[in-house]
């Protein structure tokens, strides 16, 4: 582990002000250290030797309260300011995280493993706590405490200057060496560990399954016996972590013992001072604190960096360059040649052939088994997906331009898209959007009448209407409150309503009674007869009836398996009706 | 009332002896260090008098003693602490698990869904830190406050009497402001914390909208809005806990000051000897050291607070069924159920069942359909005695309500949407089906559910760990290791409540045939809202609000032409579209056929 990871200055800017913030609170610590010393050691002295009255004394230990007042304030900033300023780099890390994962787009960590790059964003991120607010400040104060101390004893005593310089370079030796023999025991006993703390809950989520079966109240002595074997192997660990710090606290106990014991003998051998003896085993200890608690931190902030790692993985992933070209304004022309996608994680093509072309005012029906690659296209026409070979050339009014060389956020203006599953309730908008506002993502200028004729043809309208506001009815900012299927409807009414020059809708009559989809057809219609290139993914006949053409996208080496195992054709169902139900 | 995290302690605490141990073993080590700066104070002091050698051997051998003492009785204290925490935590398991098998599963969905039970588990965790960061830190500083104001009163009473005033003010009034200042931003920071997570994973999820919306900008607007109102509570706390440590370093200054203005009169006056100056002196510095964590103790007891609460409402909701004190034994042989005017609600949610009138013979099979919301699952949960219901229902003649739960459950088996498959191999999941159960008989179930090539596949075959610990298993391999656990079990009575709702359609459908195959002999209850496949049941009932609408053949609930017979041709329709497909030439566009 690097004590300080280069990229974090880089990614959170404000780690730079708070190093330079702890380094002057060190400084000021370590003078305070220094002087309060100083002081009580010369206020004991000449009470105890020189025979000094009150009078003497008064102003140091004025003095000495006035250090402890000081000291207490700095610990008092440097705890808020320490904080603060985790929270800050932690923010700006997480504003980088998502906006570089959002940018990565569909084809990034984002939405290819969105739980672990979630947690990795919140969690992951807050781990950095114990790096930032505990372990880099004590860190600093690590270097600059002992070195001014040692400098301070250097000009009293020089054995016990000795001492100290021999035996304190001893402990971040010790350190490294118990540290690295640790964690081979840890990494050993880690996924028992993991096995046995997760038992627990995977009783807890078992639970109803356990019960059906009459086994849940036997339980009890499993959860007893795995408690034992959790305890004694997190015992394992932690009596090698707990040795470790047993060596290092007897280290600087034993060293500082050593100077009070040297002091001690050589002040009655008459060889030092009195005040120097005292002043030296004030000073002793401090010289060693900050190390031990440099220690302590340790493994907390080795924690938070293992989350900085996976997060800087992230944040190296290049965004892809698009094109910059314009498309010229006006109906759309679709011509795909040869298309194929493959992704870097899967062996085979995820879609593999396609040539076709769609042409304004018309409608292309895409079907074909799940897995075929029916959304991948969908994708790739969106410019989420790239192709691996064969291209997609877009046309207006005879003038012909590459995807790949298109500007991809001018190009998406263009399209209105109904995704598979839909999950922008429009929500995400700042400052609690109503239904119109999520339905007319584009144009919020557009009548109402039209707001409600694509909600009346998604099928959502009467639902709106039942709301207490109607379509003025704001979203829940966390999503509750509508259906997967409402989610659903509003998605397609916002497809439906957006003005697009093309279309591109993802089963959009999956989750509607055959009332409603005859309703979603004729908007598909009419969208088409408007001149929109409209291309659909469709699963059902009355779909296909509307389509100018089809196209049948599937595994080409699997040819014969939609027509085994599709949903109950005659002859599948009349196979289950022969198992007996 | 108990307060929550009292009761938290009753649970966790029946190591005391070891809990006492390791409080005094940790204020032996917190002692030797106040004693060794003490000496160290007493040893340099009386070396400047240049007293013979002897004298100062005693104390330099002292000096040596302490420094080992204090690190060795600490290693001590943490050994002992967390071997009885760990103790300690797993009473508290078995206390809360024990509360929540009472409930489960209809009781739990007070709880809300799976992530409540995942933090309640996560609370359950954290209570560790009650014995280690609470209670044992507080213990140990009384000790030493305790031993270290008598030891300066001795010397010279009115230091003790000073230092022991600041001592209680560190013990007591510290903690306490901390505790008081923290206490809005601790109760608002998880709740924050999950909002936040959940934009985080709202954002992820909708990826592909907002970049085609081109809505990024709003998106982590959205993040970042929370994130301020996060930092400004981790602001607060940490205003806390910096007071804290502020009050701690001024109190520990007005001790030393107090000492010194105390002493130095009395060393003057010649009350005590001058050697005692530094002794005096340095105790203080010494003592509140010791009590300088106490702050970060009072937050972690903020912190715990909450998680002690939601255990406390475990503890204290009320089951959902009640069973009976002198249950009634049920025949080994089923003759039959016979559900009279039965009606039911769910505890949470809406979906009641109301005035259902049914008789399911033995042997025979019957389909319960209807829209999600109906209330099949809850007529589900009422049959496996999950729910109090009103009305009657008889199993094998014998009044549901007056048998014990565990026996019913002999008789009612169940298949749910998603079975839970356990951390362990796969005959040990299956085996919980019957626990007696010879590996033949695991390596039979495992047969009938069509498991045994995939099986024969894993790398230990069936002793190969599942779960998430073990090798990925697919949903349709999940459904049937869950169903050849209950094929193993060999309930009478069958309830398979959407057993295939979650996987897609070749797999579903492969997966009702061979339900279908291996449960020829048992009495089946189909809860489902697929039509497709039902031509062969005995009988279908369809249910609508709650009440049964229809019930018949599958030719007589097409006649009918209500929901069922439109639900059925949509999903026929479907099917044709399969036989449409493999006529068409793949990755070319054609006309419409």
């Amino acid at each position: 582990m690097k004590p300080l990871d280069p990229r974090l200055m880089r990614y959170a800017r404000s780690t730079r002000g708070f190093i330079g913030l702890a380094v002057v609170l060190g400084v000021i610590t370590a003078v305070l250290v220094i002087a309060q010393a100083r002081l009580l050691s010369d206020v004991i002295v000449s009470v105890t030797s020189d025979g000094a009255g009150w009078s003497d004394v008064r102003d140091a230990v004025v003095a000495v309260a006035a250090i402890f007042a000081t000291r207490a304030v700095i610990a008092w900033l440097a705890e808020v300011a320490a904080v603060r300023a985790s929270a800050r780099a932690k923010q700006q890390l997480r504003e980088a995280t998502l906006t570089h994962v959002l940018a990565l787009g569909p084809a990034g960590p984002g939405a290819h493993s969105p739980g672990e790059t979630a947690a990795l964003i919140t969690r992951g991120i807050d781990a950095l706590d114990g790096y930032y607010a505990r372990y880099l400040p004590q860190l600093v104060l690590a270097v600059i405490v002992p070195v001014a101390v040692l400098l301070t004893v250097l000009g009293q005593d020089l054995l016990s200057t000795l001492i100290i310089a021999v035996t304190l370079p001893l402990i971040p030796v010790f350190m490294v060496l118990i540290g690295m023999y640790t964690k081979s025991q840890v990494d050993r006993q880690w996924g028992t560990l993991a096995l046995l703390s997760g038992h627990f809950l995977d009783l807890v989520s078992g639970l109803p399954t356990l019960k059906i079966f009459g086994r849940a109240k036997s339980q009890v002595a499993a959860i007893r016996a795995i408690g034992d074997r959790y305890r004694s192997t997190t015992m394992g660990v932690l009596r090698v972590s707990f040795l470790s710090s047993l060596a290092l606290e007897l280290l600087a106990t034993l060293s500082v013992a050593l100077v009070a014991v040297s002091v001690g003998l050589r002040l009655a051998e008459g060889q030092i001072t009195y005040p120097v003896a005292l002043f030296v085993l004030l000073l002793a200890p401090e010289a060693y604190l900050p190390l031990r608690l440099v220690g302590q931190h340790f493994h907390a902030a080795a924690e938070g960096l293992g989350a900085a790692d996976r997060l800087f993985t992230i944040l190296e992933i290049p965004v892809p360059v698009g094109g910059t070209e314009a498309l010229p304004d006006g109906r759309v022309r679709i011509v795909v040649t040869d298309l194929q996608v493959s992704y870097p994680q899967r062996p085979e093509p995820a879609l593999d052939t396609a040539t076709f072309t769609a042409e304004p005012g018309t409608v292309t029906a895409i079907v074909g088994g799940s897995g075929g690659g029916k959304s991948t296209l969908i994708s790739a026409l969106l410019g989420f997906a790239s192709p691996s070979s064969g291209d997609v050339r877009l046309e207006v009014s005879g003038h012909g331009v590459d995807l790949k060389s298109v500007d991809l956020v001018e190009w998406r203006q263009r399209i209105a898209w109904l995704p598979q599953r839909a999950h922008l309730a429009g929500a995400e908008l700042p400052d609690s959007p109503t239904i119109a506002d999520a339905v007319a993502l584009r144009d919020r200028s557009l009548p109402e009448s039209d707001i409600w004729r694509a909600l009346e043809d998604a099928g959502i309208a009467g639902e709106v209407r039942a709301m207490p506001d109607g379509i003025e009815t704001q979203l829940r900012a966390d999503g509750s409150g509508l259906s997967v299927g409402q989610l659903q409807r509003l998605s397609l009414a916002r497809a439906l309503l957006t003005p697009a020059d093309v279309v591109l809708l993802d089963e959009p009559t999956a989750a509607l009674d055959p009332s409603t989809e005859a309703a979603v057809i004729a908007a598909i219609e009419r969208l088409a007869q408007a001149g929109a290139t409209v291309i659909v993914v469709a699963h059902r006949p009355a779909l296909i009836e509307i389509a100018d053409q089809v196209v049948r996208i599937d595994r080409p080496h699997e040819p014969s398996e939609t027509a085994v195992v599709g949903l109950a054709a005659p002859a599948a169902a009349e196979t289950i009706r022969g198992a007996g139900w | 009332m108990v307060s929550p995290v009292r009761s938290l302690w009753q649970a966790m605490s029946a190591q005391r002896r070891l809990l006492g141990l390791a409080a005094l073993l940790g204020a032996i080590a917190s002692l030797s260090a106040v004693a060794l700066l003490g000496t160290s104070g007493w040893l340099i002091s009386t070396a400047a008098e240049m007293p013979p050698v002897l004298t100062l051997t005693v104390a330099a051998v002292m000096v040596r003693f302490l420094a080992l003492s204090r690190a060795i009785f600490r290693y001590g204290e943490r050994l002992v602490g967390h071997d009885a925490a760990f103790r300690g935590l797993t009473g508290l398991r078995v206390t809360v698990y024990t509360n929540l098998e009472r409930l489960a599963p209809t009781g739990l969905a007070a709880f809300g869904r799976g992530d409540l039970l995942t933090r309640l588990v996560a609370d359950v965790d954290a209570a560790l830190d009650l014995p280690l960061r609470v209670v044992l830190p507080w213990v140990q500083a009384v000790l030493v406050a305790g031993v270290t104001v008598v030891f300066l009163g001795w010397l010279l009473p009115v230091t003790g009497i000073a230092i022991g005033v600041l001592a209680v003010f560190a013990l007591a009034a510290t903690p306490w402001i901390v505790a008081r200042t923290a206490r809005g931003a601790e109760q608002r920071m998880a709740p924050a914390k999950a909002e936040m997570s959940s934009a985080v994973v709202r954002a992820l999820d909708a990826t592909p909208e907002i970049t085609a919306f081109g809505a990024t900008a709003a998106a982590t607007a959205r993040v970042h809005r929370l994130d301020d109102g996060l930092t400004a509570l981790i602001a607060r706390e940490s205003f806390a806990l910096g007071l804290g440590g502020g009050i701690g370093i001024l109190v520990q200054g007005a001790a030393v000051t107090a000492a010194l203005v105390l002493a130095i009169p009395a060393v003057i006056d010649g009350r005590i000897a001058p050697v005692w100056l530094a002794v005096v002196a340095l105790l203080p510095l010494a003592l509140f050291d010791v009590l300088a964590g106490l702050p970060a103790s009072a937050l972690a007891y903020q912190r715990l607070r909450g998680s002690a609460v939601r255990i406390r409402e475990v503890e204290t909701a009320p089951s959902p069924v009640v069973e009976p004190a002198e249950p009634v034994a049920l025949p080994d042989e089923f003759t039959g159920l016979e559900l009279v005017d039965l009606s039911a609600r769910w505890i949470a949610e809406a979906a009641a069942i109301d005035g259902i009138n049914l008789r399911v013979l033995p042997g025979s099979r019957v389909a319960i359909v209807g829209p999600s919301g109906s209330g099949k699952s809850t007529l589900a949960s009422v049959l496996m005695g999950f729910l109090p219901y009103s009305g009657s229902l008889r199993l094998s003649g014998v009044q549901v309500r007056d048998a014990d739960g565990d026996a019913l459950r002999q008789q009612v088996g169940m298949l749910s949407q998603q079975a839970h498959i356990f951390d362990t191999s796969i005959a040990d999941n299956v085996r919980l089906g019957d626990p007696d159960a010879t590996d033949d008989a695991v390596a039979a179930a495992l047969g009938q559910a069509q498991l045994r090539e995939w099986v024969t596949s894993l790398p230990h075959g069936a002793e190969t760990t599942v779960g998430s610990f073990g090798v990925a298993v697919s949903g349709g391999e999940r459904q049937r290791i869950a169903l050849a656990r209950l094929l193993l079990a060999r309930r009478p009575v069958v309830i398979l409540d959407e057993p295939t709702e979650h996987l897609d359609g070749p797999t579903a459908d492969a997966l009702a045939a061979t339900m279908s195959a291996a449960l020829q002999d048992a009495t089946v209850l189909l809860i489902t809202h697929r039509l497709i496949g039902l031509e062969g049941v005995d009988r279908i009932v369809e249910l609508q609000g709650g009440r049964i609408v229809a019930q018949g053949s599958h030719d007589d609930l097409l006649a009918l032409g209500g929901w069922y017979a439109q639900q059925w041709r949509l999903e026929s329709e479907r099917a044709d579209m399969s036989v449409l497909v493999p006529s068409l030439p793949i990755g070319r566009g054609v006309p419409r056929p």
